[in-house]
C-alpha cells in the first residue's frame, strides 16, 4: 500500500511535469538575454536576468494596443452575450408560446453546423456593412450563442415558478421580473458562462484572423501568430509575447476555476 | 380583454427572444444557406468586388474538389490527425481521471489543476511556444531524447514527423478537459457495485474491466464526439506551427478552406470545402447518436 502511494504520486508528479515545464520554460525563456534560449543544452534558468524583450514589445512594437483590442472584444462580448442570451434563456425557460419546442429543438440542431461554415458569406456581410477592421466585426457575430441560451434556459427552468407569480401578483412588468428576480438567482450560471466566453474570445483565433487585417487591430494571438513568422529566430522575444498573451487567461482562471470546472460538467450534461 | 392577453402572452417572449434570435438568423442562419449556395458558384475575387460577376456552375466545384490532390492530402492528413489524436487523448484523459480519482491521492486539486492548465491557455501562443519546444538543435524534445541516444528529429521539418508532433501537442493541450468530464463520470458510479464485487472477490482489474467501463460508456461516447468534431476543426496549429508544410504534410481541411477562401479569394471552391466539413461532422454526430441509442440501456 505503502509503495502504492508513492508510485502513484510519482507518476501524477511527472505528468504534471510535463504540462508545467513548457510554461515554465516559456517564462524563463523570456527573461533570456538574446540568443540565451537557442543553446544546447537548454537552459532552464536564465544565464543573466534582461527585461530587454518586454521593454521591446511596449516600446518598439504594438503590443499595448494588440493587448487593448483582445480586451475591449472579450468584455464586450461577454457583456452583450450575457444580456441577450439570458433574456432568450429566460424567455424559452419560463414563458410558453406556440412554436416554443420547435423553435428551441431547432437551435440545438443548429449546433453540429460547424462556425467555419458561415465564415465566407459573414466575411462578404461584414465587408459589406464597412466593418472589416472594426471592433463590431467580432463583436456583432460574437453576441448570441446558442450553447449560451442552452445553459441559461437549463438554469432558469430549475428555478422555482411560484417566485415569479408572487412578483407578478404585486404587478411587476415581465422586465422587472428579469431584471430584478431571475438574473440575481441565475448570478452562477451567469458568472460560468461570462467566463467561458470571456477565455473563448481572448483565445479566439480564426475570426479575427480574417476580419482584422490591419496591424493595429491585431488581437493578441492574431500577432502573435504573424509575428512568429517575421521574429521566428527572436526565441526569448516570442515567449515575453507568449507570457503576456497567456497570463490574463490563466490568471481569470485561477480566480474563477470553481464555475469553470462546473461549466464543463453543465455542457456535458444532457437534456 | 381579450385582445389584451393575445398581446401579452405573444409580446413578452418575443421582446425578451428578439435580440437573440436576430442575431443568430441574420449571422448565422442567413451566411450557412449563402455559403451552400456560394459553393454551387464560382464566386472568386471579382465577384468580391461586384458579386453580379458570380455565376452558378452547379456541382463544378464539388467535381473539381474530388480531383483535387490537394484535397485528398488535406483529408488524409486531417483524418490522421482525428484517428491518431482522438484515441490517444482520450486514453490520457481517462488514465489521468482514474489516476486522480484513486483514494490514495493527495493534493488532488493541485494536480488536477496543473493537468488543466494548458486547456484555459490561448492555442496560438502555445504553439508558438512547441515550435521552440520541437527546435532541432536547441529544443526541449530532443534533448530529452538525448538522454536515451535518440539523435536529433527535425520534428516539424520532416514531412514524417510533422504530424505526430502536431498531434502530441494537442493532446497535451486538450487532454485536461475530457479528464474533467470523466472524473465526474467516474464519482457518478455508484459505490455499492464496487462494494459487491469486492465481496465477490473481483480484483481491481476486474473491476476496472467490468464495472468502470461499462458504467464509463455513455461518458465515453459523449466525450469522444466532442473530441472528434474539436480535431476535425483543426486550423491554428498548422497555421502557427508549420504553415502546412512541410510539403503538405500537416495541411488540414480547416487550412485547406482558408488558404482557398480569404488568400485566393475561391471562395466558392472553399465554400464547398466548408460543406464537406458539415456534412463530415454530421455523418459523426449521427453514429454518435444512434451508438448512444444502442448503448443508453447499459
Amino acid at each position: 500500500m505503502k509503495l502504492n502511494k508513492f508510485l502513484i504520486h510519482l507518476l501524477a508528479i511527472a505528468i504534471a511535469s510535463m504540462t508545467l515545464i513548457p510554461f515554465l520554460w516559456m517564462i524563463s525563456a523570456s527573461f533570456m538575454p538574446q540568443g540565451g534560449a537557442n543553446q544546447f543544452p537548454p537552459r532552464f534558468i536564465p544565464d543573466s536576468f534582461s527585461l530587454e524583450h518586454y521593454i521591446r514589445l511596449f516600446k518598439s512594437m504594438n503590443i499595448l494596443r494588440y493587448f487593448f483590442n483582445s480586451l475591449i472584444l472579450s468584455v464586450s462580448i461577454t457583456g452583450l452575450s450575457l444580456l441577450v442570451n439570458s433574456m432568450a434563456g429566460f424567455a424559452f425557460a419560463k414563458f410558453h408560446f406556440p412554436g416554443k419546442e420547435s423553435l428551441f429543438k431547432l437551435l440545438l440542431a443548429a449546433m453540429i453546423i460547424p462556425a467555419q461554415v458561415t465564415m465566407l458569406p459573414l466575411f462578404l456581410m461584414m465587408n459589406q456593412m464597412g466593418l472589416i477592421n472594426s471592433y463590431l466585426g467580432v463583436i456583432i457575430p460574437g453576441m448570441a450563442s446558442i450553447f449560451g441560451i442552452f445553459l441559461i434556459r437549463q438554469y432558469i427552468n430549475s428555478l422555482p415558478d411560484s417566485l415569479l407569480e408572487a412578483a407578478r401578483l404585486d404587478g411587476a412588468s415581465d422586465f422587472k421580473i428579469y431584471w430584478h428576480i431571475v438574473l440575481p438567482l441565475a448570478k452562477p450560471i451567469l458568472v460560468t458562462l461570462g467566463l467561458f466566453t470571456f477565455m473563448g474570445t481572448w483565445n479566439d483565433f480564426m475570426w479575427p484572423l480574417i476580419i482584422m487585417t490591419r496591424e493595429n487591430m491585431y488581437t493578441l494571438p492574431v500577432a502573435m501568430a504573424n509575428l512568429s513568422g517575421e521574429h521566428a529566430q527572436d526565441t526569448e522575444l516570442m515567449m515575453a509575447g507568449a507570457v503576456l498573451t497567456v497570463l490574463p487567461v490563466i490568471f481569470v482562471f485561477l480566480a474563477l476555476q470553481r464555475f469553470y470546472i462546473e461549466g464543463i460538467m453543465l455542457g456535458s450534461v444532457k437534456e | 380583454m381579450k385582445t389584451g392577453r393575445f398581446f401579452k402572452v405573444w409580446m413578452s417572449p418575443a421582446l425578451f427572444l428578439a435580440p437573440a434570435l436576430l442575431l443568430i438568423a441574420v449571422f448565422f442562419f442567413i451566411p450557412v444557406v449563402a455559403s451552400f449556395l456560394m459553393s454551387f458558384t464560382d464566386f472568386d475575387i471579382y465577384s468580391l468586388a461586384d458579386s453580379s460577376n458570380a455565376r452558378f456552375v452547379g456541382l463544378e466545384n464539388y467535381k473539381n474538389l474530388l480531383s483535387d490532390p490537394l484535397f485528398w492530402k488535406a483529408m488524409r492528413n486531417t483524418l490522421y490527425f482525428v484517428f491518431v489524436g482522438v484515441p490517444l487523448s482520450l486514453m490520457v484523459s481517462l488514465g489521468t481521471a482514474l489516476l486522480l480519482n484513486s483514494k490514495l491521492i493527495r493534493f488532488m486539486s493541485l494536480f488536477r489543476l496543473a493537468y488543466f492548465l494548458p486547456v484555459v491557455t490561448t492555442l496560438v501562443a502555445v504553439a508558438v511556444v512547441w515550435r521552440y519546444i520541437y527546435h532541432p538543435s536547441f529544443g526541449l524534445v530532443n534533448y530529452l531524447l538525448s538522454f536515451l541516444g535518440v539523435g536529433a528529429v527535425d520534428w516539424l521539418g520532416n514531412p514524417k514527423w510533422a504530424m505526430p508532433a502536431l498531434i502530441l501537442m494537442a493532446v497535451w493541450k486538450n487532454f485536461g478537459y475530457n479528464m474533467i468530464i470523466f472524473i465526474a463520470g467516474l464519482q457518478n458510479i455508484p459505490p455499492e457495485l464496487y462494494e459487491s464485487a469486492r465481496i465477490d472477490g473481483a480484483g481491481k482489474w476486474q473491476e476496472l474491466l467490468h464495472i468502470t467501463f461499462p458504467m464509463l460508456l455513455p461518458t465515453t461516447i459523449f466525450v469522444s464526439i466532442i473530441t472528434i468534431i474539436g480535431y476535425f476543426q483543426l486550423f491554428a496549429e498548422p497555421y502557427v506551427m508549420t504553415q502546412g508544410g512541410p510539403m503538405n504534410a500537416t495541411l488540414s481541411i480547416v487550412l485547406l478552406m482558408y488558404q482557398e477562401g480569404f488568400r485566393w479569394w475561391r471562395m466558392g471552391y472553399s465554400a464547398a470545402l466548408a460543406f464537406v466539413l458539415f456534412l463530415i461532422l454530421f455523418i459523426a454526430t449521427l453514429v454518435q447518436l444512434r451508438l448512444q441509442k444502442h448503448y443508453s440501456g447499459v
